[in-house]
């Protein structure tokens, strides 16, 4: 292959690794605000939130320019378009670390029970979507579709986990009643998160489907449709 | 049915082995692009349609091209008859040193039609096919090497369209023109293929992805890959074609 296009290639790989790894330590940065309520911490992940969106812009633009300079097509192909939409899943995903950290901002000066936080299983919560960011980050730079494919059971855990929480948080809730603020808000983490393992899904999904040419989607990964491989 | 079928070619250039075992089937009325990088044999295939490599000297044929069903190499085929049927449009336009009118009555002519009336008809119709008309209906006297090589390429194929043939074969037709030149040609393809069929050689990816409904990809005298276009240029099967269409290749 012309090695500038190689390499505009690379450099594109290299920029979504980057984004990637800097939506992960917002959503890491994000985990510890929530569960010492530090607004400190979350206003230092919502001035972040403004790299993430140049990086989107960034790798949006780059992704034009290949796609009209280059008329990529096949293994090429498949691979912008992937990068443009884990971009687009990356971007979201660092919304919902700022909407958190906006969170934590506006519940400066309440304490946040130590046994509501065990029986929410929010540590859990953020560890188990920590786990998924970093696995398919792995899965990516070893262009490893199985991999990929591996991490998506994980989203089960997080669906499990988010609709439990609403009954721990009512429940808290009626016997606390001066929490309800705070429970609304913790509301909105565990939906945030639980959306967040639906764009973890979609980035598996786009990795598979850039090196497989296999389209999961829609299919709850339980079936392949589509184009075969050889 | 298919309209061209080739099953097991083999050719030789005296003691070159040009093309390896090559079997295919063209679809009527379809579009067929053959790619690959120079010297894979894809024109050598082409010309093989319509007979132009009989008269290179030491080359040989085994296998059979049927067209319609009938072997074009059979004993009894007469070669200005089958190239009435399969026409041929090459790499650089090649008017004949005539007005744009004979260009086109030439072929009318040679076949022995006299009717002078039917042969202003169907230029006029060639020439309309070729979405030539309106630019030279008001000059038909004038010399055909007066028109841009882009309009000189387009009467070329309305030249070949004239006798009406069923096959239309096109060796890299729009490698000599500019953009726009390409594009006129490139429409009159997507128009032509509702009359003929069509089997195109192209270097120019884009454009054999944009014109063409099956595409074949030749290396070293073999057909490595042969399947509908889109399969090729979105998840092609072997990883030469690939490495071809990517720009990976050698």
């Amino acid at each position: 292959m012309v090695k500038f296009i190689e390499s505009e290639l690379l450099h594109l790989r290299s920029e979504v690794y980057d984004m990637w790894t800097l939506v992960c330590n917002q959503m890491d940065q994000v985990r510890l605000a929530v569960l010492g309520l530090d607004s400190g911490i979350a206003s230092q992940v919502m001035v972040r939130e403004r790299r993430v969106d140049a990086f989107e812009l960034k790798i949006d633009s780059d992704v034009e320019d290949f796609i009209a300079l280059y008329t990529p097509v096949a293994v090429d192909l498949r691979f912008v378009l992937a990068m443009l939409k884990i971009n687009n899943d990356l971007e979201r995903i660092g919304d919902y670390a700022d909407g958190i950290a906006r969170f934590v901002r506006d519940s400066e000066g309440c304490l946040l029970d130590s046994s509501l936080v065990d029986n929410l299983h929010l540590n859990e919560m953020f560890t188990v979507v920590l786990e998924m960011m970093k696995g398919l980050q792995q899965a990516f730079v070893d262009e490893d579709p199985a991999k990929a494919t591996s991490v998506m059971s994980m989203d089960d855990r997080l669906d499990t986990i988010k609709a439990a929480s609403t009954g721990v948080l009512v429940e808290y809730a009626r016997a606390n009643p001066d929490s309800i603020a705070l429970c609304m808000g913790l509301a909105g983490v565990f939906r945030k998160l639980e959306r967040t393992g639906d764009h973890l899904t979609n980035i598996a999904e786009e990795i598979v489907f850039f090196i497989d040419a296999k389209v999961l989607k829609h299919t709850s990964g339980m079936e392949e449709s589509g184009k075969q491989s050889d | 049915m298919e309209k061209i079928a080739a099953t097991d070619v083999n050719f030789y250039y005296g003691d070159f082995h040009a093309l390896k075992g090559i079997s295919m089937e063209i679809p009527k009325n379809k579009v067929v692009a053959f790619i690959g990088p120079s010297g894979c044999g894809k024109s050598t295939f082409l010309r093989l349609f319509n007979r132009m490599n009989d008269l290179v000297p030491g080359a040989r044929l085994e296998g059979k091209i049927l067209i319609d069903g009938q072997d074009i190499y059979g004993p009894d085929v007469q070669v200005d008859e089958l190239r009435k049927n399969v026409g041929m449009v090459f790499q650089r336009p090649n008017p004949f040193p005539k007005s744009i009118f004979d260009n086109i009555a030439y072929g009318l002519r040679v076949n022995g039609i006299k009717d002078k009336e039917f042969i202003r008809h169907r230029v006029e119709e060639s020439l309309r096919g070729a979405a030539l008309w309106d630019e030279v209906k008001d000059k038909l006297n004038a010399s055909a090497y007066a028109l841009s090589g882009g309009q000189q390429q387009r009467l070329c194929i309305a030249r070949a369209m004239a006798v009406s043939p069923s096959v239309l074969l096109m060796d890299e037709p729009a490698s000599a023109l500019d953009p726009i030149s390409t594009a006129k040609v490139e429409e009159l393809i997507s128009e032509l293929r509702n009359e003929v069929t069509i089997v195109i050689v192209t270097h120019n990816m884009q454009q054999a992805s944009r014109v063409s409904d099956k595409t074949a990809f030749f290396y070293m005298g073999e057909m490595v890959e042969y399947d509908d276009t889109k399969v090729i240029f979105t998840n092609p099967h072997k990883t030469a074609t690939q490495n071809y269409i990517t720009g990976r290749f050698g």
